[in-house]
This record gives C-alpha cells, structure tokens and sequence, in this order.
C-alpha cells in the first residue's frame, strides 16, 4: 500500500469518526459513520484483505446502515439544541477515552513490520481461501452464527412489536387498530 | 519513499477506537451511542485485518466476518430496543431513562 494511500485513507477515517462524535443531527453522525466504514473498506482491500473489505461495504453500510437510517426516520429525531450531559462527566469521560487512546498506542508501538515487507502467499484473502478456513476449521462457529442470527431476527421482532392490550386484541374489530 | 508499517495502522486502529470510546462516554443520545459501537466494533476488525496479513493466516480475516455477523445482530436488536424505548418514554437521552437505576 503506497503511504499516500494510508494517509489519506487515515485522515479520512478519523476525521469522519470525529464527525460521528461531535455532529449535533443524528442523521450527519450517521452520514459520517458511513464514511468512516467506507475508508475502513478500502484499508481492508488495500491489506489484501479483498472478500471482507467487499462484505464491510456491501454488508455494514448496505445493510446496517440503512437500518440505522431507518430509524432515524422512525423516531423522527430533532436536533439538539443544547448539549446535553454535565461537564463533570464530559470531563471524566474525556480522561478516561484518551486514557484508552494511550494504553493502545503504547501497546500497538511495539508492533514490527513494514507492510511492504510481509509477502502473503498467491491468493490470501480470495473468496477461496476465505471458504477453505470458515467452512473448514470455523464450521461449527459459522453455523452457530446462523441460530445466533434466528435469534436476534426473533428477538427483534419481539421487543420491537406493538403489544396490544388484552381486551382489544379479544375484541371484535372496531375500526382500524391505531 | 515512505512505506507504511503495521504500527502505523494498529495506531489508526487505537485511534478509531478511543473516539468510539469518547463518542459512547460524551454522547447522551442512545442512537448516537450505538453508532459509537460501530466504531469501535470496526477498529477491532481493521486491527485484525492488519494482524491476519502480519500473519499471513486467514483466521483474522474469518473473525472479521463473525464480528460482522454479530454487529448485525446486535443492530437488530438494539435498534429494535431503541424503538421499544421511544415509543413508551418519547425520548432516546439516556440521562432520562433512569428506571433501573439503583
């Protein structure tokens, strides 16, 4: 990956995860979010990465995303006037994210290698090869993904339904329920 | 010509994921906080893409997808939560969502 490419990648993804942070309306967060996995994509195909960086567009701001924004539009989310939150918190809570911020690099600075420097064999991070290792030594992890994902459908629709109260459900219809 | 080492992404990846952090610590809207989980979720995945391809092996690029899998559910759930919340309370600041607090 040439350094022009990761710098600009980089700079994008932070400045749009900033965005995601300080924007007041949900709906630029969102747009900014968006982004960010956008950039985060093209770092994963730029890592030889190809089937994922793929699946990050198509899967997370295809699918996820729009879910997202579906909601926004659902709860039909203003934007905030005032920040809300007391400083005291903010505070704290700034100490103990640049805390996290410095516990990561120092740990990550004693990572050795130039990406230019590590050769991957032909065909590393293909479709195939993804396939060999996920439906060969990760099979049980998979199909247990797909009940996982039973799961979260049902239970979704389950909190995420109307409970009509009792008599109105025995009712006979009285017009359209509201 | 500069090339680009894996500290260098390993610390794009801390960085992402320190502002997840803040975004879900500064944040009081829960939507807004959940999408601050993206964020950090998404650090995780670019820091075990780098270290699969450090590697040379293919089973940091698998566990990317199963955390991709398991953000999808847990979007459907939470966004689903989200709703539930909103329409009983007609508010998603988490400061007025006190019920279970002690």
């Amino acid at each position: 990956m040439p350094a022009t490419l990761f710098i600009f990648l980089a700079v994008v993804s932070i400045i749009t995860s900033l965005g995601v942070v300080v924007q007041r309306n949900p709906i630029h967060c969102l747009l900014a979010l968006i982004l960010t996995l956008i950039a985060i994509g093209a770092l994963f195909l730029a890592l030889d990465a190809v089937v994922v960086g793929f699946l990050q567009i198509i899967v997370y701001v295809g699918a996820i995303m729009v879910l997202f924004l579906f909601v926004i539009w659902l709860l039909n989310l203003q934007v905030e006037a005032v920040p809300t939150g007391s400083l005291a918190v903010k505070f704290f809570a700034t100490i103990a994210a640049a805390g996290v911020a410095a516990e990561l690099f120092v740990f990550f600075s004693k990572t050795t290698g130039a990406l230019g420097g590590v050769t991957v064999a032909a065909g590393y991070g293909s479709i195939d090869s993804l396939a060999q290792t996920l439906f060969g030594q990760y099979l049980m992890a998979f199909e247990t993904t797909s009940i996982l994902l039973l799961v979260a459908v049902i239970g979704a629709v389950a909190i995420a339904r109307r409970t009509i109260p009792e008599r109105e459900r025995d009712a006979p219809t009285r017009g359209t329920p509201t | 010509m500069m090339t680009v080492s894996y500290s260098w992404v390993m610390a794009l990846s801390a960085a992402i994921f320190a502002i997840g952090v803040a975004g879900v610590l500064l944040r009081r809207n829960i939507l807004i906080m959940f999408m601050s989980i993206e964020l950090m979720l998404n650090a995780v995945n670019l820091a075990f893409v780098a270290m699969a391809r450090r590697m040379g092996s293919m089973d940091g690029q698998v566990i990317v997808f199963f955390v991709m899998t398991v953000a999808a559910a847990e979007a459907a759930v939470g966004l689903a939560i989200i709703i539930s919340i909103f329409r009983n309370r007609e508010t998603v600041n988490a400061d007025e969502l006190n019920l279970m607090r002690w």
